[in-house]
């Protein structure tokens, strides 16, 4: 047997074992998901219990060193690890914006002391972390973003807004784009700062979207103090300072890997395809097929695009794994995601006609088919516009010329 | 397994990459479309693909093949749907091949697989009879006749049929057109004298001909496959066959969107590349996204064929159906981001829009597949 597949059985025997039977619904959502944190509670036993097995075997976060709370797993490995977690319908034991964006970001820029602090708080679940990118004045043009961050000796002084901040009212610390020099061309005074969310003179405000809930907020810095140093050699800053659009950058690309990984039709259907759902709903015609014609069409499209993306994610995956990295690619797989994800649930919606518009006296219930329907229109939008994945893909992948 | 290829597969890629280009790129094709010569294709390219392994991409080393399976055959299609390399890879190595090996007697497999990968007998299948792809519609019939049965009929739309040596052709010997039991495989020779064939030169300059029968005399041993069973045998064909004209599409839209890409980069209006112009890049940023999506799909089917061929139909339907899509929209893009050179004749990338049409049509469009998917699923 090859080690590789010596770690396959192991695994298999470790999820077995170790994973409880509640914990293998294999639906996460936002609301059942562990997202860890200093305000987080266990919604089960089953869940802290899934939680902490997998802490102790570094399983929060396998790829990361095991000196920073990982597992120090290969890719392989990683992946072997992911399908048999698949395979037994497992939730994932923690996830959230640290281990998805602000981790990988530290692990190519963050010092030493850094990563200690910050990546072991991640994978301990004791901090959850958010992101502090956008503003009212910078949205798709990210890089001409105004928050004032100056230098006072000991310490920065920030002044600005940011919004879309997800989760902000329940994170515990926030990765932040700020302005430290507002002569230089706007890509080169941008700083990457990492500040606790319970410094004086930060404040939060939830923004109320179409769908009527989300987790998005307003997050205001009224002349926030954030000391330059956690201590030796872990500065607030992550990078150099004005060199915050690297950083960025990497993480953009993580996010977008994230975002375009996600399973699309998942959660629109339940376990059953989409077209099984209508034929239910709708009925079938003398010659079996759905008595709706057009709807028929669009179903099956979806689900052959839907089939070729997830393909498609496997088969870059493996690419990068062999060598050739994602790199601008990522885009590709968030364009397709966030566009598959909207018209799952559009059909959905289409599917179940008149009756699905029926909102209530208490208006759009918390994670109905309206609310996911109405806030799936987001997904184009965040992480970057479908419209800014096309410039990069032009750019970066196509090599096409700039006007 | 991952999807990619092995190392392997990919030295076999580089091969065909730098035999076609050399040997047989678009000028070669055209060479053909223009003179005209009777075969439709060059005999001595063929014979030069069959001393490589080529001809026997998917046959068993046993029988004298280089044993490479349908990921070995896909790599080779896209090279040629890159290269619009005419030859009958397609109707011999994939369709005959497949027939032969999955469902031949050992005497039908040591009769032919060996020939079949020297390239000397050429192979064609009869499936269709009208002008859209739809295989359980037979009404080709076989009556029983003594020991055997007596063919009588007409086919359409069989790729290579003109100068095929054999033909493996559906017939129907119970139920009525449209019944997908009953239908029966025989394994003729083409040059019988009841059977009349005729050349349709096709938009893609690709060869097709119309096949009719009349009262050709057969027996038990000339069946490929189960009496009235024959149509599993047919979709397993068909199934590899769709995969690897996915294949070739691939190819066919990769190339012509490199080409189209390039082109966004050299030609200046209005002071600049027009490769510059947001109207232009995001509709290529879509196509080079949904290209992706293609590629997936047609690795997917061809694995799927190598690993377990009996249940590989439904996903080599979906390749066929995501790459004619994406094939099509490649070559219309390529067409009208060229402007007006794009209509022309000199220039190549309408050989490819309307090879892309030809084979998008064979063996089912994306409408059928869709269809198919749908029924599948029970809706």
């Amino acid at each position: 047997m090859s080690d590789l597949e010596e770690f396959r059985a192991e695994t298999r025997t470790w999820l077995d074992e170790n994973c409880p039977v509640e914990m293998r619904d294999g639906d996460i959502t936002a609301e059942n998901q562990c997202w860890g944190g200093r305000q987080w509670k266990f919604q089960s036993e089953a869940q802290k219990l899934w939680f902490e097995r997998a802490l102790a075997k570094g399983y929060t976060v396998p790829t990361w060193p095991t000196e920073y709370g990982g597992a120090g797993l290969s890719s392989d490995e990683a992946k072997i690890l992911e399908k048999e977690r698949q395979a037994i319908n497992a939730r994932k034991p923690l996830s959230n914006f640290g281990i998805s964006m602000l981790g990988p970001a530290l692990l190519a820029y963050g010092t030493h002391e850094q990563k200690a602090q910050h990546l072991t708080g991640i994978a301990r679940g004791e901090i959850r972390w958010c992101q502090g990118y956008s503003e009212p004045g910078a949205g798709s043009d990210l890089a001409s973003l105004k928050s004032k961050c100056e230098d006072k000796g000991d310490h920065w002084l920030i002044n600005g807004q940011k919004i879309w901040t997800s989760n902000a009212d329940i994170s515990d610390w926030i990765f932040c784009l700020v302005r430290t020099d507002f002569d230089a061309p706007k890509h080169q005074g941008i700083t990457f700062i990492l500040i606790d969310m319970a410094s004086e003179g930060i404040s939060v405000k939830p923004i109320v979207l179409i769908s009527g809930h989300s987790p998005f907020c307003e997050t205001f810095f009224d002349d926030v103090k954030v000391p330059k140093s956690y201590g030796d050699n872990n500065a607030s800053v992550v990078g150099e300072v004005n060199r915050g659009w690297d950083v960025a950058k990497n993480l953009l690309v993580h996010e977008r890997g994230m975002l375009g990984t996600m399973s699309p039709l998942r959660g629109t259907t339940g376990p059953e395809s989409l077209g099984k759902f209508a034929a239910e709903q709708i009925g079938l015609d003398a010659a079996g097929r759905l008595d709706d014609p057009s709807l028929r069409q669009r179903i099956a499209q979806a689900e052959l695009d839907n089939w070729a993306y997830n393909l498609t994610v496997e088969r870059l995956t493996d690419e990068a794994n062999a060598g050739n990295g994602l790199g601008a690619k990522s885009s590709m797989l968030k364009y397709a995601a966030s566009e598959l994800t909207k018209r799952g649930t559009e059909l959905r919606m289409d599917i179940e006609g008149t009756t699905a518009a029926i909102i209530g006296e208490d208006g759009i219930e918390y994670g109905s088919l309206a609310n996911n329907w109405l806030y799936n229109r987001a997904y184009s939008i965040l992480g970057g516009t479908t419209e800014v994945q096309f410039n990069i893909i032009s750019k970066r992948v196509l090599g096409l010329p700039s006007q | 397994m991952p999807l990619i290829l092995s190392e392997e597969q990919e030295m076999l890629q580089d091969a065909a990459n730098g035999f076609l280009a050399e040997k047989a790129p678009v000028s070669a094709f055209r060479k053909v479309r223009d003179n005209k010569p009777a075969d439709g294709f060059c005999r001595e390219l063929w014979s030069e693909m069959a001393e490589m392994g080529w001809a026997g991409i998917i046959v068993e080393e046993e029988h004298g093949g280089s044993g490479f399976g349908y990921v070995g055959a896909g790599v080779l299609a896209e090279q040629m749907g890159r290269n619009l390399t005419a030859s009958p890879f397609f109707s011999t190595s994939v369709l005959g091949a497949t027939a032969i090996q999955q469902y031949g007697t050992e005497k039908q497999k040591a009769e032919n697989l060996a020939a079949i990968s020297s390239g000397e007998t050429l192979y064609a299948l009869a499936v269709d009879e009208g002008p859209r792809h739809n295989p359980s519609r037979v009404a080709f019939s076989a009556k029983p006749s003594g020991n055997g049965f007596t063919l009588s009929g007409t086919k359409t739309f069989v790729a290579d049929g003109h100068v095929a040596d054999k033909l493996i052709i559906s017939a129907r010997t119970s139920g009525e057109p449209g019944d997908p039991n009953g239908i029966t495989l025989f394994l003729v020779n083409a040059n019988a004298p009841e059977i009349t064939r005729e050349h349709t030169p096709m938009v893609d300059s690709r060869n097709a001909a119309n096949l009719s029968v009349d009262g050709l005399e057969v027996t038990g041993d000339d069946i490929l496959g189960e009496l009235d069973g024959g149509y599993g045998a047919l979709e397993g064909i068909l199934s590899a066959g769709r995969a690897v004209l996915s294949a070739e599409m691939s190819g066919s839209a990769q190339q012509v969107f490199g080409v189209t890409t390039d082109y966004l980069k050299e030609r200046e209006q209005f002071g600049q590349k027009i490769g510059s112009f947001q109207g232009l890049q995001h509709r290529a940023a879509h196509l080079a996204t949904e290209i992706e999506m293609m590629k997936s799909a047609v690795l997917k089917s061809l694995k799927d064929l190598d690993e377990d061929f009996d249940n590989s139909g439904l996903t080599c339907s979906l390749a066929k159906a995501k790459t004619g899509q994406v094939a099509q929209l490649a070559t219309q893009e390529a067409i009208q981001m060229h402007g007006g050179i794009g209509v022309t004749d000199e220039y190549d990338v309408g050989l490819y829009f309307k090879r892309v049409h030809v084979a998008q049509q064979m063996f089912g469009d994306a409408g059928f597949h869709n269809d198919r998917w749908a029924k599948n699923s029970g809706f």
